[in-house]
C-alpha cells in the first residue's frame, strides 16, 4: 500500500467537512437562533457599554420619571427607548443587565452540574456495582426535592445563619449552588447511561489490556466519547436554569429587585399591570421567551444532528 | 421470456457529497426455478441489487435507469399498490437479520396469518392450518406450540427457519435471500442452507443469494454474478466460475481463501481495499489492486486506467476486463491466421 | 512455520500431570459462571408461601485445561456461545475466574491485582474482533500507538516513542504519515492493522487473538492473516487465536482446541485434527465447511439445538445433538483423554471404541 498520502486536515477543515457544518448550513431554524442566541449573549455581556443608564448606581435614577412608556406609545420620553419603570430605571439597561444576571446564573448553574453529574456519572457507570446503587439512589433522593424546595431550605438556612443582607450580596452564587445542586441527575443519568454502552466497547477493554488505570480510561478514553449527550443535555439545561432563575426570582427566592435578574424584572413590573404599565412586565418577559426558545431550538437541532439514528444523509 | 429480467439496473444515492452511483449495468435474468447467486464484498453494491429488484430501495437512494421486469411486467415502474401484490405473494426476501422481519411483540402465529390474510381472503382457521404445514415444511420441532411463541423465544437457527416458512407461505415464484445465513453458526448455516436448497428444489421456486461465502453459492446455486464497486465484472454458470475464474478479481477472491494456500504458507492476498463508491478509480474500479494491469512487457494496460471495460463473452461466462478482452483477442487472431 | 508442528507431532502432548518446560500459558480447572439474578432484592422469590433466594447463573466455562507452547499458534473453535471468547478474556485479566487457575511463565496471574499485572500487560497483548469497535473514536492514530508505550517506558523520551511508533505502523503496512488521522478514516483491514499495531508495540511475546478477522472481507482476511503470521515469524509470537472459522485453523494453527458449551471436547495438532477428527462434535464441524468443490451441501446433521448454558444437560454436554450417545453419555462427564497420536478428546464413544 503504497499510494500518495493525502495532507491530514486540520482541525477548521474537519469542521468545514463535518456533518455538524452541513446540517447548520442548510438548517435555517437553527441559523435564525444561533444568531439571536449570540446577539442576546454578545448584548448582555457588554451592557455595562451598550447600557445608556447603569441601573445599579442609584444617583441615575430618576424616581419622577418611573413608569414611562416604551417609545412607540403617546407619552413617551425619547431618553427611554423602552420606557422606564417603576423606580424609574431606563427599561432597556435594567433588561440588558438583567439578561446578564440571568445569563451568568444559567450559565453557572450549568457548569456546576455538569461538574458533579458528569463525575458521578462517570464513576457510577464506569465502576458499577455499590458505587453505582450509592450514586443512583442519592441521584433519585435528590430528584425528589423540587428545586423550589431546595431553594426554600438553602435561603432559609443561609438568612437564618447569615442574614438576609448576606444573602442579597452573594445572590447570584446562592442560586447557581442551588440550582445547581438541584439538577445534576439529568447529568449524572445521562452520562450513566451512555457510559454503560461505551463501556462494553472494545476500545476500554484494549485500554485495560493495555494496563492502564480506571482513573485514565474513564476521563481519557470514555469521556470524550460520551460529549455528545452531554453537548444535546446541555442546551436544555441551560434554559431549564434559566427558567427556573426566573421562577424562583418571580417568587421572591431568587435576585433582589436591586440587583434584577429578567424573572425579578417580570415580578416587579407584575403588580402595575393592572395599573396599565404592561410593558415592565411584557417586555423582559418577551426577551425571557425569545431566549429560552432560541436556546432549545438549538438544543433540538443539536440532538437531531448527533443522534446517529436520526441521520437522514 | 425468462421469469425475471433485470437490465441495464442504475442506482444512484443522493448524498451531500454528492450522487453516487451504487449500481450500474446490472443485467441478468432468473429462469423459474432457477437458483442465482450474487457475489461480492461488502460495498460491492449486492444488497442495493436484492433491494431495488422489490423497488425497496430507501431514500436517498433511487432506481434512476434500467428496467425489472418480472413475468413481463416492468417492476420498477409500478404502482405502490401494484408492488405490494408482488412482494411476498410473488416475490419474497429473506434477511440477514431476522429480527428485521419478525415483529418482537407478536407471536410467529399472529404475523404468519396476518401475511397470509394480508394477500388472501382466506379465514383464520385455513390460514393457520397453511402456517402449520409450512412450518413442518421448514422441519421445525413440535410446530403447534412455536404459533403461540414469541420470536425471542426461539434461537437464531429457528428464527431463521420460521422466515423462510414465512417467505413460502404465499407460494412465490422467487425468493431474495440476503445474506440469510452471515449471522448462524457453521453447523446451523449449513442446516438452514441445506433446507433451503430443498424446499426450492422440492416447489420449484427461483432463489436468488445475496452472499460473501463463495463455499454457499457453490453449494447452492447453478449461476452466479461477481459483484465489484457496484458493477458485475463476471457471471456464467457457478461452476465455471468457481473452477476457472476468468476476472483477476474473482481469482484473486477464490485465491484468498485459506483452502487455497499450503498450511502455514502466506495467502495469496489481493492488496489495497475496496473504493468507496463515492471516489472510485477510473477507468476499471479494480486496476489500483490488479496485478494484471502490466502488459507482457511490463508496461501498465492503458486501457485498463482509462476506460471502464465492457463485457467480453468467454465460453459461457461474461467478463469484464481488458486484459481477458486482449487475451480473446489474440486467441481469435491466432486462430485466423494458423 | 512447521517446524513446531513437526515436533509436536514426534513428542505427543503431555499429560496433565506432567509440568512441560516449554508451556508459556497454562490454564487449570478454568470455571466461570455468571449470575443472572441481579441483587439480592431481585433473588428474593415465593415458593410454597415461603421466601426463597433463587439464583441462576449462566455457566459459561465448566472446567478448562488447556497448555500454549511457546511459539505455538493455539487456535480454540467452537461456535457462538460455546465460552472460547470467555477463556480469552479470562487469560487477559479481563474477567475474573470463578474457580480454577491461570498460570503464565509458571507465575499465576489469574489472581493479581491490575497494579500487580502491569509487567505481564507488556509480556501479553490482545487483537479484538471488531476494528470499528476497537479503536477509540476521539484518538488519533499516533495517539493511539503512543499510549501503551508512554505507560510501559515512562523513561522514554519523545523521539524514542516517536521512532517505535513509526517503526511499528511500518511493519503492519500503515504508512506512519497517517498519524494524525482518527481511526473512522480507515477501512476495516486498515483498522485492523492499526489494532495489532497497538498490540505490538510493548513488543510482547504472547498475543490472544479474538475472531481477529471475522468482521473483515475475505480479500481483507488474507491480508491480516498475512499479517499476523509475518508477526509470528518475526518476533517469535505465541497465540491463542479464537475463531469459529475453521478454514483458517487449518491454514493457521499448530494445534486446535474444539469446544462445546464451555468445554473442550478435542485437542489435537492441526493436520491430525482434520484428518482424523474424533469427537463426533468436530466430525460435524468439519463437514459443515461449505467447500469450493461441492456441489451440494454434505454435512453430517446434528439432531436439535445447542442447549443453554443455563440449565446444562447431565453428563456429556453433547448428548443431546450426538448420533453415538448412550445411557452411559447422559450421566456421565467424559474427560479429556489422550489417544496413541497425541490427540486428547473427551467422549465416550471413542474411549469404548464405538467411534
Amino acid at each position: 500500500m503504497t499510494t500518495t498520502t493525502p495532507s491530514v486536515p486540520g482541525r477548521w477543515q474537519r469542521f468545514r467537512d463535518s456533518y455538524l457544518w452541513y446540517s447548520f448550513k442548510r438548517d435555517y431554524t437553527a441559523q435564525l437562533c444561533f444568531a439571536i442566541f449570540v446577539c442576546l449573549v454578545f448584548a448582555a455581556f457588554s451592557a455595562p457599554l451598550l447600557a445608556p443608564t447603569n441601573p445599579y448606581d442609584l444617583a441615575q435614577i430618576d424616581i419622577l420619571a418611573s413608569e414611562l412608556p416604551p417609545f412607540w406609545i403617546d407619552g413617551a420620553d425619547a431618553n427611554y427607548t423602552l420606557g422606564t419603570d417603576a423606580q424609574g430605571r431606563d427599561l432597556l439597561s435594567v433588561i440588558l443587565y438583567g439578561t446578564r444576571v440571568s445569563l451568568l446564573i444559567g450559565f453557572g448553574a450549568v457548569a456546576l452540574q455538569a461538574l458533579l453529574g458528569v463525575t458521578f456519572g462517570l464513576m457510577a457507570g464506569y465502576l458499577g456495582g455499590r458505587v453505582d446503587a450509592f450514586l443512583m439512589r442519592l441521584a433519585d433522593i435528590q430528584l425528589s426535592f423540587s428545586t423550589l424546595m431546595v431553594a426554600i431550605v438553602v435561603g432559609a438556612v443561609v438568612k437564618a445563619s447569615f442574614g438576609s443582607s448576606f444573602y442579597s450580596s452573594y445572590a447570584v452564587l446562592m442560586l447557581v449552588l442551588i440550582i445547581g445542586l438541584a439538577e445534576w441527575p439529568q447529568y449524572a443519568r445521562t452520562v450513566r447511561a451512555s457510559v454503560l454502552a461505551e463501556k462494553n466497547k472494545e476500545y476500554v477493554d484494549a485500554a485495560r489490556v493495555m494496563g492502564l488505570r480506571s482513573k485514565r480510561i474513564m476521563f481519557r478514553h470514555v469521556l470524550p466519547n460520551t460529549l455528545s449527550p452531554i453537548f444535546v443535555i446541555s442546551t436544555v439545561q441551560i434554559a431549564n436554569a434559566i427558567i427556573s432563575e426566573a421562577a424562583l426570582s418571580f417568587l421572591g427566592l431568587g435576585m433582589p429587585e436591586t440587583h434584577p435578574s429578567l424573572g425579578s424584572l417580570i415580578k416587579s413590573g407584575f403588580d402595575y399591570i393592572q395599573s396599565g404599565s404592561w410593558w415592565i412586565t411584557l417586555i423582559p418577559g418577551a426577551v425571557l421567551v425569545v431566549l429560552v426558545l432560541s436556546i432549545n431550538l438549538l438544543g433540538d437541532w443539536l440532538r437531531d444532528v448527533m443522534n446517529p439514528r436520526l441521520y437522514k444523509g | 421470456m425468462a421469469l425475471l429480467e433485470v437490465t441495464n439496473l442504475d442506482v444512484r444515492f443522493g448524498l451531500r457529497q454528492g450522487e453516487v452511483r451504487a449500481l450500474r449495468d446490472v443485467n441478468f435474468t432468473l429462469e423459474r426455478g432457477e437458483r442465482l447467486g450474487i457475489v461480492g464484498e461488502s460495498g460491492a453494491g449486492k444488497s442495493v441489487a436484492a433491494f431495488s429488484l422489490l423497488n425497496l430501495i430507501a431514500k436517498p437512494g433511487f432506481i434512476a435507469g434500467g428496467s425489472i421486469s418480472f413475468e413481463g411486467k416492468t417492476l420498477n415502474t409500478m404502482s405502490e399498490r401494484g408492488l405490494r401484490k408482488v412482494r411476498g405473494n410473488r416475490i419474497s426476501m429473506i434477511f440477514q437479520d431476522p429480527m428485521m422481519t419478525l415483529n418482537p411483540v407478536l407471536s410467529i402465529g399472529e404475523q404468519m396469518v396476518e401475511c397470509l390474510k394480508a394477500h388472501r381472503r382466506i379465514s383464520s382457521k385455513e390460514a393457520s392450518a397453511i402456517c402449520l404445514d409450512k412450518l413442518r415444511q421448514v422441519q421445525i420441532p413440535s410446530p403447534e406450540t412455536r404459533l403461540d411463541q414469541y420470536p425471542h423465544e426461539l434461537s437464531g437457527g429457528m428464527r431463521q427457519r420460521v422466515i423462510i416458512a414465512i417467505a413460502l407461505l404465499l407460494d412465490p415464484d422467487i425468493i431474495i435471500a440476503d445474506e440469510p445465513t452471515t449471522a448462524l453458526d457453521v453447523t446451523i448455516q449449513a442446516e438452514i442452507m441445506a433446507l433451503l436448497l430443498e424446499l426450492c428444489e422440492q416447489h420449484n421456486v427461483g432463489l436468488i443469494l445475496i452472499t460473501h461465502d463463495l463455499g454457499v453459492v457453490s453449494q447452492v446455486t447453478q449461476r452466479m454474478l461477481v459483484m465489484y464497486a457496484g458493477r458485475v465484472i463476471e457471471q456464467g454458470p457457478t461452476r465455471e466460475i468457481i473452477n476457472d475464474p476468468q476476472h483477476p478479481y474473482t481469482q484473486g477472491l477464490i485465491n484468498a481463501l485459506p483452502q487455497m494456500a499450503t498450511p502455514g504458507e502466506r495467502l495469496n492476498q489481493i492488496r489495497g481495499s475496496m473504493p468507496s463508491l463515492s471516489n472510485l478509480p477510473s477507468g476499471c474500479a479494480f486496476h489500483p489492486r490488479c496485478n494484471f494491469i502490466n502488459r507482457a512487457d511490463g508496461k501498465p494496460r492503458p486501457a485498463c486506467i482509462e476506460q471502464v471495460p465492457g463485457f467480453v463473452e468467454s465460453g459461457n461466462c461474461r467478463v469484464a476486463c481488458h486484459m481477458v478482452a486482449e487475451m480473446l483477442e489474440d486467441r481469435r487472431l491466432k486462430e485466423e491466421t494458423s | 512455520m512447521t517446524a513446531p508442528a513437526e515436533a509436536m507431532a514426534a513428542h505427543p502432548t503431555p499429560t496433565q500431570n506432567e509440568k512441560s518446560d516449554d508451556s508459556l500459558l497454562q490454564i487449570r480447572g478454568l470455571k466461570k459462571r455468571f449470575s443472572l439474578s441481579g441483587d439480592f432484592l431481585e433473588q428474593l422469590r415465593f415458593k410454597g408461601g415461603k421466601l426463597v433466594r433463587h439464583q441462576e447463573y449462566v455457566h459459561a466455562i465448566n472446567g478448562v485445561d488447556l497448555d500454549i507452547k511457546r511459539g505455538e499458534a493455539l487456535c480454540v473453535v467452537g461456535e457462538s456461545g460455546c465460552g472460547k471468547s470467555t477463556v480469552a478474556r479470562m487469560v487477559m485479566g479481563l474477567i475474573t475466574p470463578s474457580e480454577g487457575e491461570v498460570r503464565y511463565a509458571g507465575e499465576r496471574i489469574d489472581n493479581l491485582s491490575s497494579r500487580q499485572l502491569l509487567p505481564y500487560r507488556k509480556r501479553m497483548q490482545m487483537i479484538f474482533q471488531n476494528p470499528y469497535a476497537s479503536l477509540n473514536p476521539r484518538m488519533t492514530i499516533q495517539q493511539t500507538l503512543e499510549e501503551p508505550l508512554r505507560l510501559h517506558h515512562p523513561d522514554w523520551h519523545r523521539e524514542k516513542i516517536d521512532a517505535k511508533v513509526e517503526d511499528v505502523m511500518q511493519s503492519v503496512g500503515i504508512d506512519p504519515d497517517w498519524g494524525k488521522r482518527f481511526g473512522h478514516e480507515f477501512s476495516g483491514g486498515q483498522r485492523q492493522r492499526i489494532a495489532i499495531a497497538r498490540a505490538l508495540a510493548v513488543d510482547p511475546e504472547f498475543i490472544v487473538a479474538d475472531e481477529p478477522i471475522s468482521a473483515l472481507d475475505v480479500s481483507i482476511q488474507a491480508q491480516v492473516l498475512n499479517l499476523l503470521m509475518e508477526a509470528q515469524q518475526e518476533r517469535n509470537l505465541t497465540y491463542l487465536f479464537i475463531t469459529h472459522d475453521l478454514a483458517v485453523v487449518e491454514h493457521f494453527g499448530t494445534r486446535v482446541a474444539v469446544m462445546y458449551l464451555g468445554t473442550v471436547c478435542e485437542i489435537a495438532t492441526t493436520s491430525t485434527l482434520f484428518a482424523k477428527p474424533r469427537h463426533p462434535y468436530t466430525q460435524a464441524l468439519l463437514s459443515a465447511i461449505p467447500r469450493l468443490e461441492d456441489d451440494r451441501p454434505q454435512h453430517i446433521r446434528l439432531s436439535g439445538e445447542v442447549p443453554t448454558p443455563v440449565n446444562l444437560p447431565s453428563g456429556c454436554v453433547f448428548h443431546g445433538r450426538c448420533p453415538h450417545a448412550n445411557a452411559r453419555c447422559k450421566q456421565e462427564i467424559p474427560v479429556l483423554q489422550t489417544q496413541d497420536d497425541g490427540t486428547r478428546v473427551a467422549c465416550h464413544a471413542v474411549e469404548e471404541g464405538r467411534l
